[in-house]
């Protein structure tokens, strides 16, 4: 069963700051501290696995081989050097027979995913972990990754992350094991890297952003990806993330936590955790 | 599709599409190569020879010797690349930022500061 989503940032420098012990820093406090309500609330939902989806930052895919949508079916996973002085974290354990079950279940939806039994997995799913998990590394859960390319555009367009999400909510709520299973989805809220509007922020949108991803996910959904660069910047296209983690959640969905931060690094932080009370019962719910 | 109709130009915006990721293949190439500290070794000792061995355009490797990102990504550079890069060169986010919109790096953390208020 799925337990509920947690959506959050997932900046390098954040790594960079809890490889420091930086986080009570006056730059850093009002981030970190956005993060206590989701350990108590982890405490208490208490999953088994953390289906993590994330976007690489050109870690284990290059412009050779660039899937759409790419998921981990290995026993562990390990991150490695990407270039710019983030430590190295711990490998963290898979769950290659769920996996594989997923895997079943999302093609029979007709998402064809790449699978991989070798799965270099960066920043961008290591730092929710460490994140969630601030205690314990590796994180306390098995874990499955799937990442969403948002390095070449055309990038799967919101309403298609929404449903890759929905097909992933399926497939636990038809799965025979009693795994309690957490959706983390990764990246923005608004920011830019690269260009002369390198900065941008959009503070009202990421603010809708987080009331429409509780309550009207739908209302998300008609944008189109050069939409979300014009409105969320270059990376903030990583709302995608937040978009299929939301779609996961089958039924309703209640807002358990809420925390938005500007700046950490050149992006505007969020995190969200939400409950998914009441998740439907499952065979009416299978493609 | 989508409440946009028109994929009309971003100020300040480069749409990293199929065009740029053929363009920029080798600057890319590159710089993801630069995930390995024997290659950031390699490229900070000769930086030309570097370029020359991942067979980046003139154009490409004049825009790396200028250490210019807006010069990098006119030749096809790709942010989440090009950040390697700037690791392997000392420079992080803000000192990236600073130099494509030719202010200075105070400027631009304030910049980032005002945008949450």
């Amino acid at each position: 069963m799925i337990v509920g989503a947690i959506t959050t940032s997932h900046v390098p420098a954040i790594g960079g700051a809890i490889a420091r012990g930086r986080q009570n820093d006056p730059y850093w406090k009002p981030f970190f501290d956005g993060y206590v309500a989701v350990h108590e609330w982890l405490a208490e939902a208490k999953p088994d696995v953390a289906i993590v989806i994330y976007n690489d930052h050109g870690l284990n895919f290059f412009l050779d081989k660039m899937p759409t949508f790419a998921i981990g079916a290995a026993d562990n996973y390990s991150n490695a050097d990407e270039g710019w002085g983030l430590p190295v974290s711990r490998p963290v354990e898979g769950d290659a027979a769920l996996s594989w079950r997923l895997i079943e279940s999302l093609v029979a939806q007709e998402f064809d995913v790449t699978t991989c039994q070798e799965m270099l997995v960066d920043h961008a799913f290591g730092i929710p972990l460490q994140l969630c998990w601030p205690d314990s590394s590796p994180p306390p859960v098995r874990t499955i990754p799937i990442s969403i390319n948002t390095v070449q555009h055309p990038l799967p367009t919101p309403a298609r992350c929404f449903k890759l999400g929905q097909a992933i909510g399926r497939a636990i709520q038809a799965d025979p094991s009693d795994a309690r299973v957490v959706v983390i989805g990764t990246g923005g809220l608004s920011h830019q890297l690269d260009g002369e509007r390198a900065g941008f922020i959009n503070k009202p949108f990421d603010l809708m952003c987080l009331e429409k991803l509780v309550s009207e996910p739908e209302a998300l959904l008609e944008y189109s990806t050069h939409d979300l660069v014009r409105l969320a910047g270059s990376q903030g296209v990583e709302l995608l993330m937040w978009i299929a983690a939301r779609g996961a959640l089958l039924g309703d969905v209640r807002q358990a936590h809420r925390h938005y931060h500007v700046p950490v690094s050149n992006t505007a932080a969020g995190v969200l955790v939400l409950e998914n009370p009441s998740a439907p019962a499952l065979a009416s719910h299978l493609a | 599709m989508g409440k946009t109709q028109t994929d009309s130009e971003i100020f300040g915006t480069t749409i990293f599409d199929g065009e740029q990721a053929r363009k920029g293949y080798a600057i890319n190439r590159m710089c993801y190569s630069l995930n390995a500290a024997a290659n950031r070794t390699a490229f900070l000792r000769d930086q030309d020879a570097y370029c020359e061995r991942y067979g980046l355009t003139q154009q490409q490797t004049e825009a790396v010797r200028s250490g210019k990102v807006l010069a990098m990504i006119e030749a096809g550079g790709n942010a989440y690349y090009l950040a390697k890069l700037a690791g392997t060169l000392g420079l992080d986010m803000q000192d990236i930022g600073a130099q494509q919109t030719g202010v200075t790096v105070e400027e631009f953390k304030a910049r980032l500061a005002a945008a949450g208020h």
